[in-house]
Protein backbone atom coordinates (compact mmCIF):
# COMPACT_ATOMS: atom_id res chain seq x y z
CA UNK A 1 0.00 0.00 0.00
CA UNK A 2 1.37 3.16 -0.95
CA UNK A 3 1.03 6.92 0.75
CA UNK A 4 -1.22 8.10 -1.77
CA UNK A 5 -2.97 11.24 -0.15
CA UNK A 6 -1.18 13.21 2.68
CA UNK A 7 -2.51 13.12 6.11
CA UNK A 8 -3.53 16.85 5.63
CA UNK A 9 -5.34 16.63 2.37
CA UNK A 10 -2.30 18.54 0.71
CA UNK A 11 -0.56 17.81 -2.79
CA UNK A 12 2.97 16.77 -2.09
CA UNK A 13 4.61 20.05 -3.60
CA UNK A 14 2.36 22.10 -1.43
CA UNK A 15 3.17 23.78 1.77
CA UNK A 16 1.45 24.54 4.92
CA UNK A 17 0.28 27.57 5.48
CA UNK A 18 3.14 30.08 6.53
CA UNK A 19 3.00 33.58 8.19
CA UNK A 20 6.41 35.68 8.64
CA UNK A 21 6.69 38.78 11.07
CA UNK A 22 9.83 40.68 12.00
CA UNK A 23 10.61 42.95 15.04
CA UNK A 24 8.71 41.02 17.77
CA UNK A 25 11.50 41.13 20.50
CA UNK A 26 12.21 44.82 21.01
CA UNK A 27 15.13 44.34 23.00
CA UNK A 28 17.17 42.56 20.42
CA UNK A 29 18.67 44.41 17.55
CA UNK A 30 16.74 41.99 15.29
CA UNK A 31 13.50 39.56 15.39
CA UNK A 32 11.45 37.46 13.38
CA UNK A 33 8.78 34.88 13.94
CA UNK A 34 8.31 32.28 11.50
CA UNK A 35 4.97 29.79 11.66
CA UNK A 36 5.24 26.97 9.20
CA UNK A 37 1.87 25.06 9.62
CA UNK A 38 1.53 24.40 13.60
CA UNK A 39 5.57 24.83 14.22
CA UNK A 40 6.49 28.18 15.33
CA UNK A 41 9.76 29.66 15.52
CA UNK A 42 11.10 33.12 17.11
CA UNK A 43 14.66 34.15 16.65
CA UNK A 44 16.61 37.36 18.56
CA UNK A 45 19.82 38.59 17.19
CA UNK A 46 21.85 40.34 19.95
CA UNK A 47 24.55 42.15 18.28
CA UNK A 48 27.22 43.02 18.59
CA UNK A 49 28.39 41.50 21.87
CA UNK A 50 32.12 41.63 22.77
CA UNK A 51 32.86 37.77 22.89
CA UNK A 52 34.42 36.07 26.06
CA UNK A 53 36.43 34.07 26.94
CA UNK A 54 39.03 36.29 24.86
CA UNK A 55 40.52 33.33 23.05
CA UNK A 56 37.49 32.93 21.25
CA UNK A 57 37.69 36.01 19.78
CA UNK A 58 38.54 36.92 15.97
CA UNK A 59 40.19 40.24 15.05
CA UNK A 60 38.72 39.95 11.53
CA UNK A 61 35.52 39.03 12.17
CA UNK A 62 32.60 38.44 14.31
CA UNK A 63 31.98 35.07 15.55
CA UNK A 64 27.82 33.72 14.61
CA UNK A 65 26.44 31.77 17.58
CA UNK A 66 23.28 30.45 17.55
CA UNK A 67 21.54 28.59 20.32
CA UNK A 68 18.42 26.54 19.15
CA UNK A 69 16.24 25.48 21.90
CA UNK A 70 12.79 23.55 22.49
CA UNK A 71 10.94 25.76 25.03
CA UNK A 72 9.58 22.89 27.79
CA UNK A 73 6.42 22.50 26.77
CA UNK A 74 6.60 22.66 22.97
CA UNK A 75 7.73 18.94 22.37
CA UNK A 76 4.98 16.74 20.60
CA UNK A 77 4.81 14.36 23.26
CA UNK A 78 6.40 14.84 26.96
CA UNK A 79 7.83 17.81 28.68
CA UNK A 80 11.30 18.66 27.31
CA UNK A 81 13.54 18.50 30.17
CA UNK A 82 15.14 22.57 29.95
CA UNK A 83 18.75 23.00 29.15
CA UNK A 84 20.95 22.00 26.13
CA UNK A 85 20.60 18.30 25.09
CA UNK A 86 22.69 16.56 22.45
CA UNK A 87 19.87 17.13 19.74
CA UNK A 88 19.63 21.25 20.28
CA UNK A 89 23.48 21.29 21.00
CA UNK A 90 23.88 19.56 16.90
CA UNK A 91 20.69 21.57 15.41
CA UNK A 92 22.56 24.97 16.96
CA UNK A 93 25.59 24.01 15.04
CA UNK A 94 24.03 22.99 11.72
CA UNK A 95 22.06 26.23 12.02
CA UNK A 96 25.33 28.21 12.37
CA UNK A 97 27.27 26.35 9.31
CA UNK A 98 23.34 27.09 7.28
CA UNK A 99 23.62 30.70 7.66
CA UNK A 100 27.03 31.69 7.78
CA UNK A 101 28.03 31.37 4.06
CA UNK A 102 25.68 34.30 3.22
CA UNK A 103 27.00 36.70 6.24
CA UNK A 104 29.50 39.13 6.03
CA UNK A 105 30.61 39.69 9.31
CA UNK A 106 33.79 41.73 8.63
CA UNK A 107 32.45 44.45 10.55
CA UNK A 108 31.82 42.73 14.29
CA UNK A 109 35.38 42.27 14.87
CA UNK A 110 36.31 40.19 18.19
CA UNK A 111 32.50 40.40 18.48
CA UNK A 112 29.82 37.72 18.89
CA UNK A 113 26.50 37.66 16.58
CA UNK A 114 24.69 35.66 19.32
CA UNK A 115 20.81 34.29 17.52
CA UNK A 116 18.61 32.64 20.01
CA UNK A 117 16.12 30.39 18.61
CA UNK A 118 12.86 29.20 20.37
CA UNK A 119 10.12 26.93 19.43
CA UNK A 120 7.19 27.68 20.94
CA UNK A 121 4.89 25.20 19.84
CA UNK A 122 6.38 22.36 17.00
CA UNK A 123 5.26 19.80 14.67
CA UNK A 124 8.37 18.83 12.53
CA UNK A 125 10.36 21.21 10.65
CA UNK A 126 11.35 22.53 13.33
CA UNK A 127 15.16 23.45 12.31
CA UNK A 128 14.12 24.70 8.69
CA UNK A 129 11.68 27.02 10.85
CA UNK A 130 14.02 28.00 13.26
CA UNK A 131 16.64 28.85 10.32
CA UNK A 132 13.94 31.14 8.35
CA UNK A 133 13.04 33.22 11.52
CA UNK A 134 17.01 33.43 12.12
CA UNK A 135 17.17 34.65 9.24
CA UNK A 136 14.60 37.31 8.90
CA UNK A 137 16.24 38.12 12.68
CA UNK A 138 19.40 38.63 11.29
CA UNK A 139 18.28 40.87 7.92
CA UNK A 140 16.14 42.64 10.73
CA UNK A 141 19.37 43.70 12.99
CA UNK A 142 21.14 45.04 9.94
CA UNK A 143 23.51 42.23 9.71
CA UNK A 144 25.07 42.27 6.17
CA UNK A 145 24.15 39.45 4.05
CA UNK A 146 24.16 38.56 0.30
CA UNK A 147 20.75 36.56 0.69
CA UNK A 148 18.34 35.54 2.91
CA UNK A 149 18.57 31.48 3.64
CA UNK A 150 15.15 29.70 3.37
CA UNK A 151 14.94 26.19 4.54
CA UNK A 152 12.16 23.16 4.33
CA UNK A 153 12.23 19.71 5.68
CA UNK A 154 11.10 16.98 2.89
CA UNK A 155 10.28 13.73 3.31
CA UNK A 156 10.24 10.16 1.53
CA UNK A 157 7.07 8.69 2.28
CA UNK A 158 6.65 5.04 0.50
CA UNK A 159 7.89 5.93 -3.37
CA UNK A 160 6.75 9.71 -2.80
CA UNK A 161 8.67 13.12 -2.18
CA UNK A 162 6.80 15.08 0.16
CA UNK A 163 7.40 18.98 0.64
CA UNK A 164 6.98 20.18 4.32
CA UNK A 165 6.13 17.07 6.25
CA UNK A 166 4.30 17.30 9.37
CA UNK A 167 5.03 15.30 12.80
CA UNK A 168 2.35 12.39 11.44
CA UNK A 169 4.08 12.12 8.49
CA UNK A 170 7.15 11.58 10.33
CA UNK A 171 5.89 8.98 12.45
CA UNK A 172 4.57 7.06 9.36
CA UNK A 173 4.33 3.64 10.19
CA UNK A 174 6.38 1.87 7.47
CA UNK A 175 9.38 4.21 8.15
CA UNK A 176 10.67 7.18 6.31
CA UNK A 177 13.56 9.65 5.26
CA UNK A 178 13.47 13.14 6.72
CA UNK A 179 15.50 15.52 4.90
CA UNK A 180 16.26 19.07 6.05
CA UNK A 181 17.53 21.53 3.59
CA UNK A 182 18.47 24.94 3.55
CA UNK A 183 18.88 26.75 0.36
CA UNK A 184 20.37 30.38 -0.61
CA UNK A 185 18.49 31.25 -3.74
CA UNK A 186 20.71 33.99 -4.87
CA UNK A 187 23.48 31.53 -4.65
CA UNK A 188 22.18 28.55 -5.98
CA UNK A 189 23.65 26.66 -2.93
CA UNK A 190 22.63 24.45 -0.82
CA UNK A 191 23.54 25.38 3.03
CA UNK A 192 21.80 22.43 5.31
CA UNK A 193 21.27 18.99 3.90
CA UNK A 194 20.82 16.75 6.99
CA UNK A 195 18.70 13.17 6.04
CA UNK A 196 17.91 10.32 7.97
CA UNK A 197 16.51 7.16 6.86
CA UNK A 198 16.31 5.01 3.55
CA UNK A 199 16.64 7.80 0.10
CA UNK A 200 17.63 6.48 -3.38
CA UNK A 201 20.39 8.70 -5.30
CA UNK A 202 17.32 9.96 -7.53
CA UNK A 203 15.10 10.45 -4.41
CA UNK A 204 17.93 12.47 -3.04
CA UNK A 205 17.97 14.89 -6.38
CA UNK A 206 14.06 14.98 -6.21
CA UNK A 207 13.79 16.17 -2.90
CA UNK A 208 16.45 18.94 -3.66
CA UNK A 209 14.36 20.12 -6.54
CA UNK A 210 11.05 20.31 -4.72
CA UNK A 211 12.96 21.49 -1.86
CA UNK A 212 14.21 24.41 -3.84
CA UNK A 213 10.70 25.07 -4.98
CA UNK A 214 9.29 24.97 -1.48
CA UNK A 215 12.25 27.41 -1.00
CA UNK A 216 11.10 29.66 -2.99
CA UNK A 217 8.12 30.29 -1.82
CA UNK A 218 9.31 30.52 1.72
CA UNK A 219 11.40 33.56 0.75
CA UNK A 220 8.60 35.44 -0.60
CA UNK A 221 6.93 35.08 2.22
CA UNK A 222 10.41 36.38 4.54
CA UNK A 223 10.91 39.29 1.99
CA UNK A 224 7.00 40.11 2.26
CA UNK A 225 7.55 39.86 6.05
CA UNK A 226 10.72 42.27 5.71
CA UNK A 227 9.02 44.88 3.48
CA UNK A 228 6.11 44.96 5.87
CA UNK A 229 8.35 46.49 8.57
CA UNK A 230 8.58 49.78 6.13
CA UNK A 231 5.67 50.44 4.58
CA UNK A 232 4.27 53.34 4.76
CA UNK A 233 0.62 53.67 6.54
CA UNK A 234 -0.92 56.27 4.26
CA UNK A 235 -3.87 58.24 5.36
CA UNK A 236 -7.31 57.43 3.60
CA UNK B 1 23.29 53.64 35.45
CA UNK B 2 23.73 56.98 34.13
CA UNK B 3 23.33 59.30 37.43
CA UNK B 4 21.78 62.07 35.02
CA UNK B 5 19.19 59.36 34.23
CA UNK B 6 18.17 58.42 37.71
CA UNK B 7 17.91 61.98 39.05
CA UNK B 8 15.92 63.25 36.08
CA UNK B 9 13.35 59.89 36.97
CA UNK B 10 13.34 60.90 40.62
CA UNK B 11 12.32 64.24 39.85
CA UNK B 12 9.47 62.91 37.54
CA UNK B 13 8.25 60.43 40.49
CA UNK B 14 8.43 63.12 43.50
CA UNK B 15 5.67 64.66 40.94
CA UNK B 16 3.57 61.29 40.51
CA UNK B 17 4.68 60.11 37.41
CA UNK B 18 6.87 57.41 35.81
CA UNK B 19 9.25 58.30 33.19
CA UNK B 20 6.55 57.08 29.75
CA UNK B 21 3.99 59.14 31.91
CA UNK B 22 1.70 56.90 33.62
CA UNK B 23 0.52 57.86 37.42
CA UNK B 24 3.54 55.70 40.02
CA UNK B 25 0.63 53.44 40.73
CA UNK B 26 -0.17 52.37 36.94
CA UNK B 27 0.47 49.52 35.21
CA UNK B 28 1.25 49.59 31.43
CA UNK B 29 -1.15 48.32 29.07
CA UNK B 30 -1.71 44.95 30.11
CA UNK B 31 -2.85 42.67 27.21
CA UNK B 32 -3.20 38.30 27.03
CA UNK B 33 -3.58 35.16 24.93
CA UNK B 34 -4.48 32.11 25.75
CA UNK B 35 -4.36 28.53 23.36
CA UNK B 36 -0.68 30.19 22.09
CA UNK B 37 0.88 26.38 22.03
CA UNK B 38 -2.38 24.40 22.13
CA UNK B 39 -0.71 21.80 19.27
CA UNK B 40 2.47 20.96 22.02
CA UNK B 41 1.51 22.20 25.36
CA UNK B 42 -1.74 21.21 27.62
CA UNK B 43 -1.77 25.09 28.31
CA UNK B 44 -0.67 28.16 27.47
CA UNK B 45 -0.91 31.88 27.69
CA UNK B 46 0.81 34.71 26.71
CA UNK B 47 0.78 38.46 28.51
CA UNK B 48 2.35 41.66 28.16
CA UNK B 49 2.59 43.92 30.37
CA UNK B 50 3.75 47.36 28.39
CA UNK B 51 6.96 45.90 26.20
CA UNK B 52 7.44 42.87 28.58
CA UNK B 53 6.18 39.84 27.22
CA UNK B 54 6.25 36.26 28.87
CA UNK B 55 5.09 33.35 27.46
CA UNK B 56 4.02 30.30 30.15
CA UNK B 57 3.09 26.54 29.16
CA UNK B 58 1.88 23.70 30.77
CA UNK B 59 2.81 19.90 30.72
CA UNK B 60 1.32 17.29 32.62
CA UNK B 61 3.46 14.17 33.61
CA UNK B 62 2.25 11.26 35.81
CA UNK B 63 4.24 10.45 38.31
CA UNK B 64 4.64 9.22 41.79
CA UNK B 65 3.32 11.57 44.82
CA UNK B 66 5.92 12.94 47.21
CA UNK B 67 6.10 10.15 50.71
CA UNK B 68 4.87 12.82 53.02
CA UNK B 69 1.97 14.11 51.20
CA UNK B 70 0.97 10.08 49.21
CA UNK B 71 -2.70 11.93 48.54
CA UNK B 72 -1.41 14.65 46.22
CA UNK B 73 -0.52 15.76 42.87
CA UNK B 74 2.51 18.00 42.09
CA UNK B 75 3.27 21.50 41.05
CA UNK B 76 6.77 22.02 39.37
CA UNK B 77 7.45 25.56 38.18
CA UNK B 78 10.19 26.59 36.13
CA UNK B 79 12.00 29.60 34.91
CA UNK B 80 14.53 30.63 32.77
CA UNK B 81 16.01 33.50 31.89
CA UNK B 82 17.15 33.82 28.43
CA UNK B 83 19.39 35.63 26.71
CA UNK B 84 16.82 35.50 24.19
CA UNK B 85 15.00 38.65 26.07
CA UNK B 86 17.35 40.58 26.93
CA UNK B 87 20.92 42.10 26.81
CA UNK B 88 21.46 41.23 30.84
CA UNK B 89 21.26 37.45 30.96
CA UNK B 90 23.64 34.70 29.44
CA UNK B 91 23.39 31.12 28.77
CA UNK B 92 23.65 28.93 31.03
CA UNK B 93 21.52 26.98 33.69
CA UNK B 94 18.73 28.95 35.49
CA UNK B 95 20.78 31.85 37.94
CA UNK B 96 20.03 32.73 41.09
CA UNK B 97 17.09 35.28 39.58
CA UNK B 98 15.28 32.66 37.81
CA UNK B 99 15.23 30.31 40.63
CA UNK B 100 13.56 33.29 42.61
CA UNK B 101 10.60 34.10 40.02
CA UNK B 102 9.95 30.47 39.70
CA UNK B 103 9.83 29.57 43.30
CA UNK B 104 7.53 32.72 43.70
CA UNK B 105 5.58 31.85 41.37
CA UNK B 106 4.89 28.39 43.01
CA UNK B 107 3.99 29.92 46.13
CA UNK B 108 1.52 32.14 44.71
CA UNK B 109 0.05 29.53 43.21
CA UNK B 110 0.46 26.84 45.95
CA UNK B 111 -0.15 29.04 48.83
CA UNK B 112 -3.22 31.04 47.21
CA UNK B 113 -4.53 27.67 46.75
CA UNK B 114 -5.32 28.15 43.40
CA UNK B 115 -4.82 24.22 42.03
CA UNK B 116 -6.84 21.81 44.38
CA UNK B 117 -3.20 19.02 44.40
CA UNK B 118 -5.68 16.48 45.82
CA UNK B 119 -7.77 16.54 43.09
CA UNK B 120 -4.80 15.71 41.10
CA UNK B 121 -4.47 12.17 42.83
CA UNK B 122 -5.15 9.65 40.03
CA UNK B 123 -4.22 6.50 42.55
CA UNK B 124 -3.42 7.60 46.29
CA UNK B 125 0.42 7.09 47.37
CA UNK B 126 1.25 5.41 43.52
CA UNK B 127 0.31 8.03 40.81
CA UNK B 128 -0.60 11.27 40.62
CA UNK B 129 -0.95 14.22 38.11
CA UNK B 130 2.15 16.59 37.98
CA UNK B 131 1.86 19.91 36.04
CA UNK B 132 4.81 21.52 34.80
CA UNK B 133 4.66 25.56 34.58
CA UNK B 134 7.52 26.48 32.12
CA UNK B 135 7.97 30.37 32.37
CA UNK B 136 9.46 32.06 28.90
CA UNK B 137 10.23 35.70 29.20
CA UNK B 138 10.24 36.84 24.95
CA UNK B 139 11.14 40.53 26.46
CA UNK B 140 12.14 41.45 29.63
CA UNK B 141 11.17 45.52 29.91
CA UNK B 142 10.29 45.27 33.68
CA UNK B 143 8.22 43.83 36.25
CA UNK B 144 8.87 40.19 35.05
CA UNK B 145 7.39 39.18 38.60
CA UNK B 146 3.91 40.27 37.44
CA UNK B 147 3.90 39.53 34.28
CA UNK B 148 4.75 35.19 34.94
CA UNK B 149 2.56 34.99 38.10
CA UNK B 150 -0.64 36.44 35.34
CA UNK B 151 0.88 34.19 32.67
CA UNK B 152 0.81 31.52 34.86
CA UNK B 153 -2.37 31.27 35.86
CA UNK B 154 -3.77 32.24 32.77
CA UNK B 155 -2.32 28.79 30.95
CA UNK B 156 -3.61 27.08 34.47
CA UNK B 157 -6.45 28.36 33.32
CA UNK B 158 -6.57 27.15 29.59
CA UNK B 159 -5.30 23.80 30.66
CA UNK B 160 -6.97 20.63 29.75
CA UNK B 161 -6.26 16.83 31.38
CA UNK B 162 -4.88 14.81 28.26
CA UNK B 163 -6.91 11.44 27.93
CA UNK B 164 -4.90 8.11 29.85
CA UNK B 165 -5.04 5.00 27.23
CA UNK B 166 -3.07 1.93 28.86
CA UNK B 167 -1.29 4.02 30.95
CA UNK B 168 -0.20 6.34 29.27
CA UNK B 169 -0.79 9.91 28.56
CA UNK B 170 -2.44 10.29 24.95
CA UNK B 171 -0.79 14.00 24.80
CA UNK B 172 -2.47 14.72 21.74
CA UNK B 173 -5.50 13.87 22.82
CA UNK B 174 -6.87 16.59 25.16
CA UNK B 175 -9.86 16.08 27.47
CA UNK B 176 -12.52 19.07 27.90
CA UNK B 177 -11.61 19.10 31.52
CA UNK B 178 -10.21 21.38 32.94
CA UNK B 179 -8.12 21.37 35.97
CA UNK B 180 -9.11 21.74 39.34
CA UNK B 181 -8.73 25.26 39.72
CA UNK B 182 -10.48 27.68 42.69
CA UNK B 183 -12.85 29.94 41.27
CA UNK B 184 -10.59 32.86 43.74
CA UNK B 185 -7.87 33.77 42.05
CA UNK B 186 -4.99 34.42 44.01
CA UNK B 187 -2.37 37.31 41.84
CA UNK B 188 0.15 39.48 42.83
CA UNK B 189 1.56 43.13 42.67
CA UNK B 190 4.94 43.56 43.07
CA UNK B 191 5.48 46.91 44.71
CA UNK B 192 8.39 49.09 44.38
CA UNK B 193 10.35 51.37 46.63
CA UNK B 194 13.11 54.51 45.15
CA UNK B 195 13.79 56.74 47.75
CA UNK B 196 10.33 57.78 49.33
CA UNK B 197 8.25 56.88 46.62
CA UNK B 198 6.31 53.87 46.01
CA UNK B 199 5.85 52.66 42.60
CA UNK B 200 4.34 49.68 40.62
CA UNK B 201 5.69 48.38 36.97
CA UNK B 202 8.81 49.81 36.35
CA UNK B 203 10.14 48.96 32.86
CA UNK B 204 13.97 47.55 32.91
CA UNK B 205 15.31 51.29 33.14
CA UNK B 206 13.30 52.11 36.13
CA UNK B 207 14.14 48.75 37.05
CA UNK B 208 18.09 49.54 37.63
CA UNK B 209 17.92 52.06 40.32
CA UNK B 210 15.38 50.78 42.33
CA UNK B 211 15.90 50.32 46.02
CA UNK B 212 13.60 47.91 47.48
CA UNK B 213 10.79 45.60 46.10
CA UNK B 214 8.42 43.67 47.82
CA UNK B 215 6.31 40.81 45.90
CA UNK B 216 2.68 40.70 47.18
CA UNK B 217 0.72 37.95 46.77
CA UNK B 218 -3.12 38.51 47.93
CA UNK B 219 -6.05 36.00 47.22
CA UNK B 220 -9.29 37.28 46.27
CA UNK B 221 -10.75 37.23 50.06
CA UNK B 222 -7.48 39.73 50.48
CA UNK B 223 -5.40 37.37 52.20
CA UNK B 224 -1.42 38.10 52.04
CA UNK B 225 -0.65 34.73 50.72
CA UNK B 226 2.89 34.89 49.79
CA UNK B 227 5.95 38.08 50.09
CA UNK B 228 9.05 38.27 49.38
CA UNK B 229 11.54 41.46 49.61
CA UNK B 230 13.92 42.25 47.21
CA UNK B 231 16.47 44.46 47.01
CA UNK B 232 19.37 46.15 49.56
CA UNK B 233 17.43 48.61 50.92
CA UNK B 234 15.76 47.82 54.55
CA UNK B 235 11.57 48.66 54.64
CA UNK B 236 9.76 50.10 57.60
CA UNK B 237 6.47 48.22 58.63
CA UNK B 238 5.05 51.57 57.59
CA UNK B 239 6.65 51.70 54.22
CA UNK B 240 5.41 47.78 54.11
CA UNK B 241 1.86 48.64 55.48
CA UNK B 242 1.87 51.38 52.60
CA UNK B 243 2.44 48.99 49.96
CA UNK B 244 0.56 45.97 51.06
CA UNK B 245 -2.45 48.31 50.46
CA UNK B 246 -1.75 49.70 47.14
CA UNK B 247 -0.84 45.69 46.31
CA UNK B 248 -4.33 45.47 47.78
CA UNK B 249 -5.87 47.64 45.17
CA UNK B 250 -4.11 46.82 42.05
CA UNK B 251 -4.84 43.14 42.57
CA UNK B 252 -8.25 44.15 42.35
CA UNK B 253 -7.83 45.72 38.85
CA UNK B 254 -5.75 42.62 37.76
CA UNK B 255 -8.33 40.22 38.48
CA UNK B 256 -11.29 42.37 36.47
CA UNK B 257 -9.04 42.45 33.27
CA UNK B 258 -8.65 38.35 33.22
CA UNK B 259 -11.81 37.67 34.32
Amino acid sequence: MGYEKRYDGRKFDELRPMSARIGVVPNSSGSAIFQMGKTVAIAAVYAPKLLFPQFLQDDEKGVLRCEYNLMSFSGSGERVRPGPSRRSKEISMVTEKALLPVLNLKEYSNCAVDVYIELIQTDAGTRCAGICAASLALADAGIPMNDLISAVAIGRIENKIALDVTKKEEDYENGMADIAIAYSLRLNKITLLQSDGDLGRDELQDAIKLAKIGCEKIRDVQIKALKAKFEVIKDE
Amino acid sequence: MNDSFKDHALNLFSTGFHIDGRKLDEYREISYETGISNQSAEGSARVKIGMTEVVVGIKMEIGEPFPDRLDEGGIIVNAELKPFSSWKYDSGPPGINAIELSRLVDRVIREGKYLDLKKLCIEEGKRVWIVFIDIYPINDAGNLFDASILASLLALRDAKFPHIKNDRIEYKNLSDESLPLSKKIPLSCTVFICEENIIIDPDSDEENFIDARLTIGITEDNVICALQKGGMTPLTAEEIDKMVDLAMKKTKELREIIK
